[in-house]
C-alpha cells in the first residue's frame, strides 16, 4: 500500500466540511490523511440559515458536524488557527501560531468575507457586518443598547439582516445604492412590489444612496448620504456585497481576478495545479457563487477528481469511478428566505439576451408580482421572478431546469388557481424525469430520492432527510420531499393512513371508537388492549384526552400520561416555573376578586399580565407553591381556568346591551352561560370562543372555534375560525337562534368535533379538510342527516353534568397534592431557577 | 456514560416514585431525574438538566420507547433522549448523562 495522500483543507466553511464529507464516502478512510485548518472558533455551521439563530436556534443545531464527527473519521480539526502563509514550494503551510503543515494536495476553501466600503468612519463603534455568529453576537449586543438601525445594503442578505434588526425590536432602515432593491435577482417592477411589502413589515427604504460617511463620536449616529441628506442612527449593519478572501492565494503568488477571487479552471485547480480552490472563494470563468449549492458541487468535482488521482497514481482514468469531473456554470436561482415575504428569482430572470415574451401577472391589491420568460414558441420556460406568492417556486425551477414542455396556457402556472378547475394547471411532480434533481444543494435526483423511500421503507420526510441528506442544505426542496413521498407511496398501493404513533394503528377516530364501546378507562388498559409497547409523548397525551372527553374522570389521577402543563395544572413556562390562570367567565369579575388575585400574586411574588382572553395569569409559581396558590383562589370562588388544558379557555365578551349603546342583546350573560357550560371539557385542541353584543363585534367572535353575534332576533353563530399561525374567519352555521337552540347547535357542533378530529387539529384545520364543507357540517348539525344528533347532545350533557373543578380535587386529595413538589427526596424548591427584575416585575433569566 | 459506578446512592423509597412517569431527586449539588417503567419493571436515571435549553424538566417529560428502545421526551420542546445511552433521538448533537440503578430493601439507589 502506498502512503495515503496528505490532503490539507484551509476553511472550515460549509464548503470546506462538505469537500471532507465528500471525500469520505467517495472511498472511506485509508486513501487519505486530511486535515483542516479553520479560522472561525467552532468548527463549520449552516451559515445559510445564520438568522435563525436569532430565534433561538442554538449553535449545536447550526453545526454542520460536531468536532467528534471528525476525529470518528480520522480527519484532524484545528480550529481557531489562522492560515498565514502558502509555501508552493516546499508544499506545506503555515498558521498564524507558527505550526507547519504539508500538503499532497491543498484545497483552499477560505470563502469570503463581507465587503465593507472604505467610506469615512466605517471604523466607528456600532458598524457591523452580518457574517459569523460572533458578528450575530456583537449585534445582539449592542442592539440592547440601540433603538434605530441601518442596514447598508438592499440585496439578499441586507433584507435578511434588516429583518433580523426589526424582530430585535429595532426601527430598521435599509440604504441601497441601486434605484431598485435586490437588483440582480429583481426587475424594477418586482422590486416596487417587494419594496411595499418591506414596508408593510415596518422596514423602511431608502434608494438611491450613496453613504459618503459616518457621523457620531466613537460611536456611530448619523449615515450622510452623497446627496446632502442623511439619516440618524445608533447602529449599522453592512450588507454591501462579499470580498472573496484571496489574501492568502495572493501572498503565495496564485493568480486572483482583478476584482477579487482566487482563479481556477474547471477541475478547480488554481494556478498551482497542486493547489484547488472551492466555494466562494474561487473565481470560475469570471462568476464568484455567492450561493452554497455551487461550492457543494465544487466540493464534489475536487473530491472525485483526488479519489481518481489517489487511487490510480497519476492520471489515467478508472472505469469504475467514471470520468473526471468538471465544475459547469451554475444556476443562480434564489429564494429568499424571509418570513412573511415570499420572493424568488429563477432561471434568467431578466432574459436580456436571450429572445423571449413575457407573462406578467400583477395584483397591487395582494402584493403580488409574477413574471414569466417564456421561448417565442411558448414551449419552454426560461425564468423568472415571484415576488409576494413563490409556493411554485420549486416546480417552476424544475421546469426550467428539466426543459418541460409548457401547458397549452402557460399563464396558469402563475395565476390563481380557478374555481372548479379540479385538477392544478401545469406539470406536476409526478411530470418530472427521474433525472431531475431536486435538491440542489445536495444535487439529488427524483429517481434517487423515490428509490430510497421504496427500498428503505422511508415513512416521513425527516427520514428521507436522514437517509438522502435532500433537504439538509437551504430546505427549499423540502415541500417537493413531502410530495414526492405521498406520490410514491400511493403508487405502492400504501393508504396514506394517519395512524396516532408507532404504538397504535389506528386513527384517533378509530381509537376513539374503541375506547368507548371497550370500556376502557385507564391508558394502561387501552395500550395493553389495542397497542404495543409503552406509548410515547405522541399516544399519551392523545389517549388521555379521549379518555377525558368519553368519562371526565379526573385527570390527575392519570398524571404520567398528561403532557407536562396537565400533568401539574399549570401552563409550564421559561426557566421551569408555571403560570396560573383562573377562570373569569365572560370577563366578568368582582372587585374582591380583583383584590384576591393581587393579595396571592404579592404573597407569592408572582409577574402579573392580562391575556387576550380577558383574564389575569400569573406567572413564575414554582411547581410546589401551586396548590398553596390554589387554595387561596379556591376560597374567593374562582376555579381552574384549564389555561393550561386542551379544552375550553375563555368565552370572551363584550359589554352589549348592559351598558353598550349599540347592544342589542346581553353578550355578558350569554358569554357566562356558554363558558360555564363548556368549561374543563377535553377536546383535540384548546376552544376559543367569544360572545358580541351587536354586529360591530368588538369581542371579535369571527376569530374563534366558535363565535356569536347577537342580531335583533337572537343569536348567529358562527364556527370554525382561527388566529394564530393561520387565521382563519369562522363561518356562519346558523341565524337568529334563541338561546337554547344555540346552545343545543354548539352541544352537537363540540361533541361532533371531539370526535373525529384529529390530534392536536384546531376547529379550523378540522373544518378545512371535513369534505363537504359547511354544507355537510349543516346537514350533520341542523338537519341531523347522520342520525346522531340526540347522541351527540347526551353525550355533552353527561360532560356537563359530570363536571369538576380538578383543582379544588388536587388541592383537597392528599395524594394528589403531594405530587407537587420539585424533588422526591428533600423538600426544597429548585435551586437553579433564576429572575431578574423588569419593569418593577420579575421574568425569569435568560436561557 | 460511567460503567463502574464509585457510589450508590440512596436516593429515596419506591413508593416516592410514580409509575410510568418520572421524579427528580437532589444529590448534593446534582439533580438526577429516575423513571420507572412499571410493565417491564425496569428503572433508569439521567440528568434532570435537558441540554437543548438547559431546563431542569427532564423529570417532569413523558417517557415511552421508539421501537422498544426506552425514552424520555423534554416537556419544554420534545427533544427525546434514549435512557439506555442519553443521545438524542432525533440526532442532533447533544446528550444526558445515564446513571446505573439499583432497587434494594423497597429503596431507589443510583450509582454515581
Ligand atoms: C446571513 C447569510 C445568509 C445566507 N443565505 C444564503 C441562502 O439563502 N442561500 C445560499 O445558497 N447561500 C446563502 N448564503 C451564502 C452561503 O452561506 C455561502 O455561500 C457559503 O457559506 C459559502 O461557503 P464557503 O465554505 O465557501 O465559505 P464560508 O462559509 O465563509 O467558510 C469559509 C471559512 O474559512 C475560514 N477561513 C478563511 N480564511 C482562512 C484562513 N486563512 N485560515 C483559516 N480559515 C480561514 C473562514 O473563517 C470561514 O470559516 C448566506 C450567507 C450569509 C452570511
Ligand atoms: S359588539 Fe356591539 S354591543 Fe358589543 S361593545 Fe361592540 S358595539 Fe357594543
Ligand atoms: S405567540 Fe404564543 S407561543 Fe409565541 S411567544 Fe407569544 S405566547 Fe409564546
Ligand atoms: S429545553 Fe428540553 S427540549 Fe428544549
Amino acid at each position: 500500500m502506498t502512503q495515503p495522500l496528505k490532503v490539507v483543507v484551509v476553511g472550515n466553511g460549509m464548503v470546506g466540511y462538505k469537500f471532507c464529507e465528500k471525500l469520505l464516502t467517495k472511498v472511506g478512510g485509508g486513501l487519505f490523511s486530511i486535515t483542516v485548518i479553520g479560522e472561525e472558533p467552532r468548527p463549520a455551521y449552516d451559515r445559510v440559515h445564520l438568522s435563525a439563530y436569532f430565534s433561538g436556534t442554538s449553535v449545536e443545531e447550526l453545526t454542520m458536524a460536531p468536532a467528534s464527527w471528525y476525529a470518528e473519521h480520522g480527519i484532524q480539526l484545528l480550529t481557531g488557527e489562522c492560515v498565514v502563509k502558502i509555501d508552493p514550494a516546499a508544499h506545506y503551510v503555515q498558521t498564524h501560531t507558527g505550526l507547519q503543515i504539508p500538503y499532497d494536495k491543498l484545497v483552499l476553501a477560505t470563502g469570503s468575507g463581507a465587503f465593507v466600503p472604505s467610506v469615512p468612519g466605517v471604523e466607528k463603534e456600532g458598524v457591523f457586518v452580518y457574517r459569523t455568529i460572533e458578528d450575530l453576537d456583537a449585534i445582539i449586543g449592542y442592539s440592547k443598547g440601540a433603538t434605530r438601525a441601518a442596514v447598508i445594503g438592499g440585496g439578499l442578505l441586507g433584507l435578511e439582516a434588516a429583518k433580523a434588526t426589526l424582530d430585535l425590536g429595532l426601527e430598521t432602515h435599509v440604504v441601497e445604492f441601486a434605484p431598485r432593491l435586490m437588483p440582480r435577482q429583481l426587475d424594477a417592477a418586482g422590486a416596487g412590489m417587494l419594496k411595499r411589502k418591506m414596508e408593510a413589515l415596518g422596514i423602511q427604504i431608502h434608494l438611491n444612496k450613496n453613504t459618503s460617511h459616518f457621523d457620531g463620536g466613537a460611536a456611530v449616529a448619523r449615515l450622510s448620504f452623497a446627496d446632502g441628506t442623511s439619516l440618524e442612527v445608533d447602529m449599522v449593519v453592512i450588507s454591501a456585497g462579499i470580498r472573496p478572501r484571496d489574501e492568502l492565494a495572493k501572498q503565495a503568488g496564485l493568480a486572483v481576478g482583478p476584482r477579487g477571487g482566487i482563479m481556477v479552471n474547471d477541475e478547480l485547480q488554481t494556478s498551482d495545479t497542486d493547489i484547488y480552490a472551492i466555494g466562494e472563494c474561487a473565481l470560475h470563468k469570471g462568476m464568484i457563487y455567492g450561493l452554497v449549492a455551487p461550492g457543494y458541487e465544487m466540493a464534489e468535482v475536487v473530491a472525485k477528481n483526488l479519489t481518481i488521482l489517489s487511487s490510480n497514481g497519476e492520471t489515467t482514468i478508472v472505469p469504475s469511478l467514471g470520468e473526471r469531473g468538471l465544475f459547469k456554470a451554475f444556476d443562480m436561482s434564489t429564494k429568499l428566505k424571509l418570513i412573511g415575504v415570499d420572493v424568488a428569482s429563477f432561471g434568467e430572470p431578466f432574459c436580456e439576451q436571450t429572445p423571449h415574451d413575457t407573462i406578467i401577472v400583477e395584483d397591487k391589491l395582494k402584493g403580488i408580482y409574477k413574471r414569466l420568460n417564456v421561448t417565442t414558441d411558448g414551449k419552454y420556460l426560461l425564468g423568472g421572478i415571484l415576488v409576494g406568492e413563490a409556493e411554485n417556486y420549486n416546480m417552476l425551477l424544475q421546469t426550467v431546469k428539466n426543459r418541460l414542455v409548457l401547458p397549452p396556457n402557460p399563464e396558469d402556472l402563475v395565476l390563481p388557481a380557478r374555481k372548479g378547475d379540479g385538477a392544478s394547471a401545469g406539470a406536476g411532480i409526478a411530470d418530472l424525469p427521474d433525472e431531475a434533481s431536486i435538491c440542489s444543494c445536495e444535487n439529488i435526483t427524483k429517481g434517487a430520492i423515490c428509490q430510497a423511500i421504496e427500498e428503505h421503507n422511508l415513512p416521513d420526510v425527516a427520514a428521507i432527510k436522514k437517509c438522502t441528506k435532500a433537504g439538509t442544505g437551504c430546505g427549499g426542496c423540502v415541500p417537493m420531499l413531502s410530495d414526492l413521498l405521498t406520490e410514491t407511496l400511493k403508487k405502492q398501493g400504501k393508504v396514506v393512513k394517519k395512524v396516532l404513533c408507532e404504538h397504535f394503528d389506528y386513527s384517533r377516530q378509530e381509537m376513539y371508537h374503541l375506547i368507548q364501546t371497550s370500556g376502557t378507562r385507564t391508558y394502561d388498559e387501552v395500550v395493553a388492549k389495542f397497542g404495543k409497547g409503552c406509548g410515547c409523548e405522541v399516544c399519551k397525551p392523545a389517549v388521555a384526552s379521549m379518555l377525558a372527553s368519553i368519562y371526565n374522570d379526573v385527570i390527575a389521577k392519570q398524571a404520567v400520561i398528561q403532557d407536562t402543563n396537565d400533568r401539574f395544572m399549570a401552563n409550564i413556562q421559561r426557566g421551569g416555573t408555571y403560570s396560573v390562570v383562573p377562570r373569569v367567565p365572560g370577563g366578568e369579575i368582582t372587585p374582591e376578586q380583583l383584590i384576591a388575585l393581587g393579595t396571592v400574586a404579592k404573597k407569592y411574588d408572582l409577574y402579573c399580565k392580562i391575556t387576550g382572553g380577558q383574564r389575569v395569569d400569573l406567572f413564575g409559581a414554582r411547581v410546589e407553591q401551586l396548590p398553596f396558590i390554589w387554595e387561596e383562589l379556591l376560597e374567593v370562588g374562582f376555579e381552574s381556568g384549564h389555561a393550561y388544558g386542551k379544552s375550553l379557555r375563555t368565552v370572551k365578551s363584550c359589554v352589549g346591551s348592559t351598558w353598550c349603546r349599540f347592544g342589542v342583546q346581553d353578550a355578558v350573560g350569554f358569554a357566562i352561560r356558554v363558558e360555564n357550560r363548556y368549561k374543563g371539557i377535553r377536546s383535540p385542541h384548546k376552544l376559543k370562543s367569544a360572545v358580541s353584543g351587536c354586529t360591530r363585534e368588538c369581542a371579535e367572535a369571527q376569530s374563534k372555534d366558535f363565535g356569536i353575534i347577537a342580531t335583533e332576533k337572537g343569536w348567529n353563530l358562527y364556527v370554525c375560525g382561527n388566529g394564530g399561525i393561520k387565521p382563519q374567519h369562522a363561518l356562519l352555521l346558523a341565524s337568529d337562534l334563541d338561546d337554547e337552540t344555540c346552545l343545543k347547535y354548539i352541544d352537537r357542533f363540540l361533541m361532533f368535533y371531539i370526535k373525529t378530529a384529529e390530534p392536536l387539529q384546531r376547529t379550523a384545520t378540522w373544518f378545512n379538510k371535513l369534505e363537504g364543507g359547511m354544507e355537510y357540517l349543516r346537514d350533520v348539525i341542523i338537519n341531523d342527516s347522520l342520525g346522531i344528533a340526540a347522541e351527540l347532545e347526551q353525550e355533552l350533557q353527561y360532560l356537563v353534568d359530570t363536571y369538576h373543578d380538578e383543582w379544588r380535587v388536587a388541592v383537597e386529595t392528599p395524594e394528589i397534592r403531594a405530587r407537587f413538589s420539585h424533588f422526591v427526596n428533600v423538600e426544597e424548591p429548585d435551586p437553579t431557577l433564576e429572575f431578574v427584575e423588569m419593569r418593577g416585575q420579575k421574568r425569569p433569566a435568560d436561557w | 456514560m460511567n460503567n463502574q459506578p464509585t457510589t450508590w446512592f440512596k436516593a429515596a423509597p419506591v413508593s416516592a416514585f410514580p409509575e410510568n412517569g418520572g421524579a427528580c431527586v437532589k444529590y448534593n449539588d446534582k439533580q438526577i431525574a429516575v423513571f420507572h417503567f412499571k410493565q417491564l419493571d425496569k428503572w433508569y436515571a439521567t440528568d434532570n438538566e435537558c441540554p437543548h435549553k438547559h431546563q431542569m424538566a427532564l423529570s417532569r417529560g413523558m417517557i415511552g420507547d421508539q421501537q422498544g428502545h426506552p425514552k424520555v421526551a423534554c416537556p419544554f420542546h420534545k427533544k427525546t433522549f434514549s435512557l439506555e445511552t442519553g443521545l438524542n433521538l432525533q440526532g442532533e448533537d447533544y446528550c444526558i448523562n445515564v446513571y446505573p440503578v439499583k432497587i434494594e430493601d423497597g429503596f431507589v439507589f443510583i450509582g454515581i
